[in-house]
C-alpha cells in the first residue's frame, strides 16, 4: 500500500468518526464569525477605492510593459513534453542538438522530475506547412532517446482564430451577465457588479503579467470561471441588500450596506474557505498540466474575488444612487435598530 | 417548505436515483458494458489528455478549390465559345478570381453572353431552391466578358468538398486499425480528426498529406524527355517529374485514360517473379473497357503511372491488358506499397488538405494526469468534507450526504450525456464540490441567522430555506452563463471544463432546492427539535 493511499485511508477514517460524533451532537459549535459582527466595511471605500483604481492602472501598465507570456494557442508555434528514456535529461546536449536545425530559438525548460522536459519552438515563418515541418525536424533529432508524452503543433491561422474567440468569449460572458443583472435587480446593481468584475479580471491580467505564466486557452476558461464566481458572490450580497432596502425603508445607505455585508460575512468566508480548499488540493496534486489554470484561479476567487464583493461591489452602490429615492431623504432618517419592521 | 408530499418525496428521490445509476456502467470493463441492452451502454469517454492520443485539424485548401473551378469554367467557355464560332481575342485568361474573355466583334457580344449564361446552373442541382446559380457572367464593356463564382456558390462548393473528403479521410483512417476514431466537420473549411490511442500522428499525416490522384496516360514518345526540359513540349503533352528522384522526367500525354476513380480493389502484394512488393488493382467494368482499348491501341509504346502529378513508373505495354486487372511496380517498400494501396482504395481527395493544428498526448502522460486528477480531487474533497463537519455538525453531515448525491449525479449526467471527461473537467468537478457545499452555506447560514432572530427552530429553518434559495438560483445562474460561455468557445480540454462545471451548477442547485431540503425536512419530522445544533 501506498503512502498516499495511507493517508486517504486515514482521512476517511477521520470523516466516519467525526461524522458519528456530529450525528451525536457531541461536537462544539464552531463560529468562524462572531454572531453580533457590526464591522464598518463601508468607510473602507475611500481607502479601497484608491487602493483599487492604482492597482488597476498598475496592472494595466503592466499588461501594456511586460505583456502576457502567450502560449502556443494564441502565438503558434510548437510545445513538446519529452522525457529522456535514460532517466535524466542532459539540455546542455539537446540544446546544442536543436539549435542546429536553424528552427530559430528553442526555448528548453526542465520540469517535474530530471528527466522531463518542456521544449518549445517558435512559430516558423511559410505557414502551416513550416509547422509541420519543424515538429518532425525535432522528432528526428532527437529520436527514439525520449518518451514523446505530449505534442501540440498550433498553426498561425489557428492561433489567431483561438485569440479572437477567447476575447470575443469574455466580451460575450460580461455582457450576458450584464443583462441577467440588468434583467434581475436595478441597472445600478448590473453595473456595480459590472465595474467591480471588470477590476477582477485586470488584477487578474495583471498578476499573468506579472508571474509570466502561460496565457492560452486554460486562462480564458480560469477568467470566465472567476468571472462566475466572483459575481456568484458579488450577488449574494446584492440579493441582501435588495432585501435589506425593502425592509428598512429608513436607514441610511452606509449602514445598510454594512449591515448586508456583515450578514453575509460569515458564508463569505466560509464558502471562500472551502473553494480555497479545493483549488489548494488542485494545486498540490493535480500536476503541472493545470497548474497555471488553479495558480491563476486562486488568485481571482479568492484573493481579489472576496475582497472586491465586499470593499467595491456593495459600497460602489452609494455612488450609483441606489436608496436615495426611498420614502424619507437618507439624510433626515434616523438609524433604525435592528428589528423587525 | 420543509413539507413534501409523499409522491414528491418519492419523485425526487427517483429523479436522483435514477441519475445516479447511469454512472454504474463506468464501473464496469467496457467488454462487459458492450454485451449490455444499448439504453445502459452510455458512458463517460475520457479525454484525449487523458486516455492518450492524436488531435489534427484539418484544412481543405480553399484557394485550390477555387481554382480547380475556374480552370473548369475557363475549358468551358473555350469550347461553347468555339462550338458557337464565335470569335475571341486574347485568349481565355483567368484574372483576379475570374475567367475573362475578349469578344472579337461587338456584334458576337451579346449572344456570347446568350450562350455563356447557360453554363450557369442552380446552386445545389435542381432541387436548389434559393435561385441562385453557381455562375456570374457580367458584360464588362469593350467585348470584354468576366465570368465569376458568387459568394454562395463557393460556399456550397465548400461544402461538398468537404462533405467528400471527410468521407474519404474516415475511409484512410480506418485503414489504420485504429479505435473509434472521431471525424467530424468544424467551420466553413476544417475537418477535425481524432483517434484516441495513437501515438505518433507522423505516418497519418502522411496518408492525410496525399491527394491520391491517380491517373493512366501515355507517355508521348515524340520528344526526349532532355529536349522537353528546354520548353519543346507539344501542346497537348506536358513534363512531369518521376516520383522517386533521380529524374528522368517523363514527357506524358495530358489525356487521360484511366483515373482512379475506375479502381474498385488495390492490395500490397509482392510480385511473382522479383519478389518486390507492388500494388496490384483491378478496374471496374468501365475502367476495363477503356484500360483495355488504350493497350490494344499502343502496344510497344511505354504509359505511365501518375499519383499527385508525380509518375510513378512507366512501364511499357507489352500485350494488350484486357483483364482489368494490373499492378504497379516503382521502387516500393512494404510499408510505402501498403500506403498507396490504401489510398487507391480510399480514393482521392477533392482538394489538399492541410494540418492546422496537432495535439497529441502519450499514453504515459495521460496515465499520470488522470493518477494527479484523482489525487486532487480525493483530497479536495475529503478536505471539504471535515471543514463542513467541523463547521456544522449534524447539518454538515446533511451537507456532506447532499454533496456525495450531487457528485454521483454529475457523473451520472456525464455519462448519460457521453460527455468527455478531460482534466480541466476533472478540475471542475472539484471546484464544484468547493461551490456545491456553498448552497448548504447559504441556507444553514440563514437559518443561524432567523434563529437569532427569535424564530422557532422550525420556522427558522424554513425561512432559512426560502430566503437562500432565491440568492442560490440568482448567484448560480450568473456562474452558468459564463460556463456556457465557455462551452460555445472553448475546443477540447478547455470544453470539458465548461461541460463540468455547467453540469455541477445544474446538479448543484438540484441537490440544493430538493435533497437538503428533504433531509433537513425528515430530521425536523423524526426529532421534532426543540433546538436547531447548527
Amino acid at each position: 500500500m501506498t503512502t498516499t493511499q495511507l493517508v486517504l485511508i486515514s482521512l476517511g477514517v477521520l470523516i466516519a468518526v467525526l461524522t458519528v460524533v456530529s450525528v451525536l451532537g457531541l461536537l462544539p459549535s464552531l463560529r468562524i464569525v462572531p454572531d453580533e459582527t457590526h464591522f464598518d466595511f463601508t468607510r473602507f471605500r475611500r481607502i479601497s477605492f484608491p487602493i483599487s483604481a492604482a492597482l488597476s492602472i498598475v496592472a494595466i501598465t503592466l499588461f501594456f510593459t511586460h505583456g502576457l507570456n502567450f502560449g502556443i494557442d494564441f502565438k503558434g508555434g510548437t510545445l513538446m513534453e519529452v522525457r529522456a528514456k535514460s532517466g535524466s535529461a542532459d539540455l546542455a546536449q539537446m540544446r546544442t542538438t536543436l539549435g542546429s536545425l536553424g528552427l530559430g530559438e528553442v526555448q528548453l525548460q526542465q520540469f517535474g522530475g530530471p528527466a522531463d522536459v518542456l521544449l518549445r519552438v517558435a512559430e516558423q515563418p511559410g505557414g502551416d506547412k513550416a509547422q509541420q515541418a519543424a515538429v518532425d525536424k525535432v522528432r528526428t533529432a532527437l529520436g527514439e532517446s525520449v518518451e514523446y508524452r505530449r505534442v501540440e503543433v498550433v498553426g498561425p491561422r489557428v492561433s489567431g482564430e483561438l485569440l479572437s474567440w477567447g476575447m470575443l468569449g469574455l466580451m460575450l460572458a460580461i455582457v450576458s451577465i450584464l443583462v441577467y443583472l440588468w434583467f434581475r435587480f436595478e441597472w445600478q446593481f448590473a453595473l456595480g457588479a459590472m465595474i467591480a468584475n471588470v477590476h477582477d479580471i485586470v488584477l487578474t491580467i495583471g498578476f499573468m503579467s506579472i508571474s509570466q505564466v502561460d496565457f492560452d486557452l486554460t486562462s480564458i476558461a480560469a477568467l470566465l470561471t472567476i468571472l462566475g464566481y466572483s459575481l456568484n458572490d458579488t450577488v449574494v450580497i446584492y440579493d441582501r441588500i435588495r432585501e435589506m432596502l425593502r425592509r428598512y425603508k429608513k436607514m441610511p445607505m452606509p449602514q445598510l450596506l454594512n449591515e448586508s455585508i456583515n450578514s453575509t460575512l460569515s458564508r463569505s468566508i466560509i464558502t471562500h474557505f472551502t473553494v480555497t480548499l479545493a483549488l489548494l488540493a488542485l494545486l498540490l496534486f493535480g500536476g503541472h498540466a493545470i497548474h497555471s489554470f488553479t495558480a491563476v484561479m486562486m488568485f481571482g476567487v479568492v484573493l481579489v474575488g472576496t475582497y472586491t464583493s465586499i470593499f467595491i461591489a456593495a459600497p460602489i452602490l452609494i455612488y450609483l444612487g441606489v436608496g436615495e429615492h426611498r420614502e424619507d431623504a437618507v439624510d433626515k432618517a434616523t438609524p433604525a435598530k435592528k428589528s423587525k419592521a | 417548505m420543509l413539507y413534501f408530499t409523499r409522491w414528491k418525496a418519492l419523485g425526487i428521490i427517483l429523479t436522483a436515483l435514477i441519475v445516479c445509476l447511469c454512472a454504474v456502467p463506468n464501473f464496469f470493463p467496457e467488454a462487459q458494458v458492450k454485451t449490455w441492452p444499448a439504453w445502459a451502454q452510455r458512458r463517460l469517454v475520457l479525454g484525449l489528455d487523458l486516455q492518450g492520443g492524436s488531435s489534427l485539424q484539418l484544412e481543405v485548401d480553399s484557394n485550390y478549390v477555387k481554382k480547380e473551378k475556374l480552370d473548369q469554367i475557363r475549358d468551358d467557355v473555350r469550347r461553347v465559345l468555339r462550338e458557337a464560332k464565335i470569335g475571341f481575342t486574347g485568349g481565355v485568361t483567368v484574372r483576379n478570381d475570374a475567367v475573362e474573355v475578349r469578344i472579337t466583334k461587338d456584334t458576337d457580344a451579346q449572344p456570347a453572353l446568350a450562350k455563356l449564361r447557360e453554363l450557369a446552373q442552380p446552386i445545389g442541382g435542381l432541387m436548389g431552391s434559393s435561385g441562385q446559380r453557381d455562375l456570374e457572367v457580367a458584360d464588362a464593356g469593350g467585348g470584354l466578358i468576366r465570368l465569376s463564382i458568387p459568394e454562395a456558390a463557393m460556399l456550397d462548393r465548400m461544402r461538398k468538398t468537404i462533405e467528400q473528403s471527410i468521407q474519404i479521410v474516415e475511409k484512410r483512417v480506418n485503414e489504420l486499425g485504429t479505435v473509434e476514431p472521431i471525424i467530424q466537420r468544424q467551420g466553413n473549411d476544417r475537418i477535425l480528426v481524432q483517434v484516441p490511442g495513437l501515438q505518433d500522428p507522423t505516418h497519418l499525416k502522411e496518408l492525410l498529406g496525399k491527394t491520391a490522384k491517380m491517373e493512366f496516360r501515355m507517355v508521348d514518345p515524340s520528344v526526349p524527355p532532355d529536349q522537353a526540359q528546354q520548353g519543346r513540349i507539344p501542346p497537348d503533352s506536358e513534363l512531369l517529374p518521376a516520383a522517386t528522384p533521380p529524374p528522368p522526367n517523363y514527357v506524358v500525354k495530358k489525356q487521360v485514360l484511366v483515373a482512379g476513380g475506375d479502381l474498385t480493389n488495390a492490395q500490397a502484394t509482392f510480385d511473382q517473379r522479383t519478389n518486390e512488393p507492388v500494388v496490384s488493382f483491378t478496374f471496374n467494368t468501365s475502367g476495363a473497357r477503356k484500360f483495355a482499348q488504350a493497350t490494344q491501341e499502343n502496344v510497344g509504346v511505354p504509359f505511365a503511372i501518375i499519383l499527385d502529378g508525380k509518375v510513378i513508373s512507366a512501364p511499357v505495354i507489352r500485350e494488350p491488358i484486357t483483364g482489368g486487372q494490373g499492378q504497379i511496380s516503382g521502387s516500393f517498400t512494404v510499408q510505402s506499397a501498403n500506403d498507396l494501396a490504401i489510398l487507391l482504395r480510399a480514393g482521392a481527395l477533392p482538394a489538399p488538405l492541410t494540418v492546422v493544428e496537432e495535439r497529441t498526448v502519450g499514453p504515459g502522460l495521460g496515465q499520470d494526469s488522470i493518477e494527479k486528477g484523482e489525487l486532487a480531487a480525493y483530497v479536495g474533497s475529503i478536505l471539504v468534507v471535515i471543514f463542513m463537519l467541523l463547521t456544522y455538525r449534524l447539518f454538515g453531515v446533511f451537507a456532506n450526504i447532499a454533496v456525495a448525491i450531487n457528485v454521483a449525479m454529475i457523473f451520472g449526467l456525464l455519462s448519460l450525456l457521453s460527455a468527455t471527461l478531460t482534466l480541466p473537467g476533472i478540475a471542475g468537478i472539484v471546484l464544484t464540490v468547493g461551490i456545491a457545499v456553498d448552497s448548504n452555506v447559504l441556507i444553514y447560514e440563514r437559518i443561524r441567522e432567523e434563529l437569532r432572530g427569535g424564530r422557532s427552530p422550525i420556522s427558522a429553518i424554513d425561512a432559512g430555506f426560502k430566503r437562500a434559495l432565491a440568492t442560490i438560483l440568482d448567484s448560480n445562474i450568473t456562474t452558468f452563463i459564463a460556463a456556457a460561455v465557455l462551452f460555445m468557445i472553448g475546443t477540447g480540454p478547455v470544453r470539458g471544463f465548461a461541460v463540468t462545471l455547467g453540469i455541477g451548477i445544474i446538479t448543484t442547485v438540484f441537490t440544493a432546492f430538493t435533497m437538503t431540503r428533504l433531509i433537513v425536512a425528515w430530521w425536523v419530522q423524526w426529532t421534532r427539535p426543540k433546538t436547531v445544533p447548527i
